[in-house]
């Protein structure tokens, strides 16, 4: 029985991927675990397995192809004994993928025009199914404009129509700016509002240098990633700012002993090397225990309040940037965090984080100190409601019991999610960070 | 103290009832200025007429087929006399039912000719009085008549236009039909099928040159087959008038001439709009080749003065007419969400036999756009219902945008399908792709199935071919 072989989904946010490169061809005899393609994400490059056994028929998405809807048919599975000639009509989609495909009027489309042209093409096609807002109210539109809004990637609910009692028609599709877009759907799940009515979309910025005055850079799964999450947490995510100074000269006490005492192995390279934010990473996870009201995530319908303190650590890339979390911070000692996030660091830089390694998490740490930024704000990660950025540790002249000193102090500037963390709560957390921070063995309290 | 109206729409024709009703139904004070009778050419002397001749033509085609029905019968004869009567008593019928939908919604109807005198005001003349009118809002919708050009003048006896070969005196035995649009196809098949020597010249490359190519084509033939003849890239260089006949000289693109003589000359070469006399210089309204320059919504950029129909743009139909009727209705009352008329979605028409029927884009001039499209044939042979009725010649034919499956234009030959083709326009209207069409259950048997076969036959999926 021919079977197609349909895009996967390598992570609850994914919508589309590239189909990297194809590791097996037409013909090949592959079994579970088969590793059959590199599939690119908005964040990292993953291995696709087969999870079942028989013969490439066909392939249908070539190597190389970006954008490819998840649930897709990407290539043909057969059967001993069948013929490849057969495949393209006999091959069946479990009804489930249909339904899959049906989320999303894109997927529907994408997947039929790369199907291959089999004698029933419109009947084949799923319908797609009616669009609906945010708040589940159906959205009235002409089936040629949501074809159109599917294919261009357009959001409905962000479009008011002009058509009969105001219905959307293919003249505001056409009018409207592919990417002033979908905010909510994929980045937010959890924010209540959709598209911005009203709001008009920024022009393209082409339309205001001379052409070959600069450099085209088409973007890549991760910027596209980076621009859609970033504007749904800065547009959607209601922010507000805590912003306080820590005295780290306990913390450097500290830092600079347990370092000088790290074990050495045969080729006297130390078993660890404590930074500063590993203390910052630990110290987090301690208060987020102490205050589990900062520890959570918005829904429409309830605040999920997470057990454990899953704290993201912001990496720069080349590329772009990831946020690899390590999980259960609470349980783990300073120099399990400094390794870990030694470990993701290097798999990021080679894109090579599972999404499993930078989904969900209860809190972000940003650090700029490395560069000599002293303070700056950060933007929300969701579905996380808080992150800190911290700036760098410096000698400066602080006034203590009447008296200048010089001490080195570092300042931290928390972004909260009002609509989950309270500013007093949000203080009172940053209040135990602090002390934390100021005393890191008041965490062993 | 002159009458005075919020609305005065000036002609009587399909497009000025029809906004004059809607303005009523709207409230306005309303009247309708017109010089001849109500209902204007189409209903007296174009569209409803010709119908009821087509209709004895087809008639009297069928009887000529009574064998293969298995009726006989002999001796059969038609009284050209009795057929123009019964037309003529279609119209009056017609024309009587406007007048009084008229006094059903209480809009005067002012007999006489008008011509703007004014912002706001109006001067009606009948049998040399004038009398003054005021409106908030005059409605210019004086029609068009048909296209002479120098040499090819009608002199209504041997020479004809329309109007002339609406009510034969006798019935002609060799006609030259000059143009092959609509209406010089329709009054060509309909003198062709009660046995007319009919030559149609065209000056463009082939017949019904507005239909998609393929259309016209198919249409050639069926006149050829029925002994019409027809000569393309040809125009009429002379028109020499005998006794009882004329002496046509015609020039082929080539360079070649030659010469017919006919009984009678139909002069079907397009028409020009009614723009004299009206005040339209006066009052500093645009003009463009016999045409009021309107914006969308029926503006003629004075204030308060409006223009629709045939008038305006084309197309020139009665129901692109009504249609900018209504619009300029609604503007004027204020409705809300009053949308322009897009003439992609415009219909249209021609009930010679075998009918022809299409909206939109031709195939040809959707390749012209630069998009991918698809195209969709079916032919009347496949299709049970056009078997049975005897009728099995015709296509139906879609062109569709490949991408997003937008229907972009249809186009129709054979039996019924002005009748069919409202089902394409819906379809345009409310932006249905070719995937609603294909889930579409159309009823069997009928000829519409063809449509449904016509929509999957653009992506190879049509069942009964």
């Amino acid at each position: 029985m021919a079977t197609n072989i349909l895009m996967p989904a390598l992570s609850p946010t994914m919508e589309e991927g590239k189909l990297a490169k194809w590791l097996v061809k037409e013909g090949d005899t592959v079994k579970s675990g088969t590793i059959l393609a590199e599939i690119e994400t908005d964040k990292a490059t993953m291995e696709f397995e087969a999870v079942d056994e028989g013969k490439i028929g066909k392939i249908l998405v070539p190597e190389g192809s970006e954008g490819v809807k998840v649930n897709a048919p990407i290539a043909v599975l057969i059967g001993e004994g069948e013929s490849a000639d057969a495949v393209p009509a006999a091959a069946k989609t479990p009804s489930t993928d249909i339904a899959g495909a049906m989320k999303d009027i894109g997927a529907a489309v994408k997947a039929e025009t790369s199907a291959p042209k089999a004698a029933a093409a419109p009947a084949a096609a799923p319908a797609a199914a009616p669009a609906a807002k945010a708040d589940g109210a159906r959205i009235f539109a002409s089936p040629l404009a949501r074809r159109i809004a599917g294919q261009k990637g357009i959001d409905l609910s962000a479009l008011s129509g002009s058509g009969p009692r105001g219905r959307i028609v293919k003249s505001d599709v056409e009018n409207a700016k592919p990417g002033a877009a979908k905010p909510a759907a994929a980045a937010a799940p959890a924010a209540g509002g959709a598209g911005i009515p009203g709001v008009a979309p920024l022009p393209d910025a082409r339309l205001l240098y001379p052409a070959g005055s600069y450099e085209e850079i088409p973007h890549d799964n991760m910027r596209k990633a980076i621009a859609k999450r970033l504007t749904s947490a800065k547009t959607l995510i209601p922010h507000y700012y805590l912003t306080v100074d820590c005295n780290l000269n306990a913390l450097m006490a500290v830092r600079e002993k347990m370092n000088a005492a790290a074990p050495k192995g045969k080729d006297k390279v130390p078993a660890y090397k404590l930074s500063v934010n590993d203390f910052i990473m630990k110290a987090s996870a301690m208060a987020l225990m102490k205050h589990p009201d900062v520890n959570a995530s918005w829904t429409d319908t309830a605040i999920l309040k997470h057990k454990d303190a899953d704290v993201g650590v912001a990496v720069a890339l080349d590329f772009g940037l990831i946020t690899p979390i390590i999980f259960k911070a609470q349980t783990k000692g300073l120099v399990e965090i400094s390794n870990e996030v030694k470990t993701l660091a290097a798999l990021a830089k080679e894109k090579k984080l599972k999404p499993n390694q930078y989904e969900g998490g209860g809190f972000s740490v940003s650090n700029l100190g490395m560069y000599g930024i002293k303070n700056f704000t950060s933007i929300i990660n969701p579905p996380q409601s808080c992150i800190i950025a911290v700036g760098a540790g410096e000698e400066r002249a602080v006034v203590r019991g009447g008296k200048i000193e010089i001490s080195t102090v570092m300042t931290v500037t928390m972004s909260a999610d009002h609509r989950v963390v309270d500013g007093g709560t949000g203080a009172k957390f940053l209040a135990t960070l602090k002390q934390f921070i100021e005393e890191p063995a008041s965490m062993l309290l | 103290m002159a009458d005075s109206y919020d609305v005065i729409v000036v002609g009587g024709g399909p497009g000025g009832y029809v906004c004059a009703i809607r303005c009523a139904q709207l409230g306005l004070k309303t009247a309708v200025v017109e010089r001849d009778r109500m209902g204007g050419i189409c209903l007296n002397w174009g569209c409803i007429p010709t119908k009821a001749l087509l209709r004895s033509s087809e008639i009297w085609h069928l009887m000529h087929r009574l064998d293969e029905f298995g009726f006989s019968a002999d001796n059969f004869k038609f009284d050209i006399a009795k057929i123009v009567a019964r037309s003529r008593a279609v119209s009056q019928q017609l024309s009587n039912g406007v007048g009084f939908l008229m006094k059903k919604h209480k809009i005067t109807v002012i007999a006489g000719e008008a011509k703007l005198a004014g912002k706001g005001k109006l001067s009606v003349t009948k049998d040399g009085k004038a009398t003054d009118y005021t409106a908030k809002n005059i409605i210019l919708a004086t029609g068009a008549r048909a296209r002479t050009l120098p040499g090819l003048e009608p002199d209504g006896k041997l020479i004809w236009t329309y109007r002339e070969a609406m009510v034969p005196p006798s019935f002609p035995k060799s006609l030259l039909v000059v143009g092959s649009g609509a209406i010089g196809i329709e009054f060509a098949s309909f003198y062709r099928t009660l046995g007319a020597d009919v030559t149609v010249v065209e000056v463009l490359d082939r017949v019904l040159p507005v239909e998609d190519e393929e259309i016209s084509t198919f249409a050639a033939k069926a006149f050829n087959k029925q002994g019409m003849k027809l000569k393309v890239g040809t125009t009429v260089t002379e028109l020499k008038k005998g006794a009882d006949n004329v002496t046509a000289t015609l020039k082929s693109k080539d360079g070649k001439t030659e010469t017919v003589t006919v009984d009678r000359v139909i002069l079907a070469m397009g028409i020009v709009g009614n723009v004299e006399n009206i005040g339209l210089e006066a009052a500093g309204i645009k003009v463009d080749r016999t045409h009021v320059v309107t914006g969308k919504y029926g503006e003629t950029g004075v204030d308060g003065v409006w223009a629709i129909g045939d008038l305006v743009g084309g197309p020139w139909l009665a129901h692109k007419a009504m249609h900018e009727g209504v619009i300029v209705a609604e503007k004027i009352a204020g409705v809300k969400g009053v949308h322009p008329l897009n003439t992609s979605n415009v219909p249209g028409c021609t009930y010679c036999w075998p009918q022809v029927a299409s909206v939109g884009l031709t195939e040809a001039k959707a390749k012209e756009t630069g998009r991918k499209i698809k195209v969709g044939r079916f032919p009347f042979i496949g299709n049970g219902k056009a078997i049975a009725l005897g009728e099995a010649e015709g296509l139906i034919k879609t062109v569709f945008d490949a991408e997003t499956g937008e229907l972009l234009g249809a186009h129709m030959i054979g039996a019924e399908v002005t009748e069919l083709i409202q089902g394409y326009v819906i379809a345009k209207t409310g932006e249905l792709t070719d995937q609603e069409l294909a889930h579409t259950i159309f009823p069997h048997p009928t000829l519409s199935e063809m449509m449904h076969e016509a929509v999957l036959a653009a992506d190879g999926a049509a069942l009964h071919i």
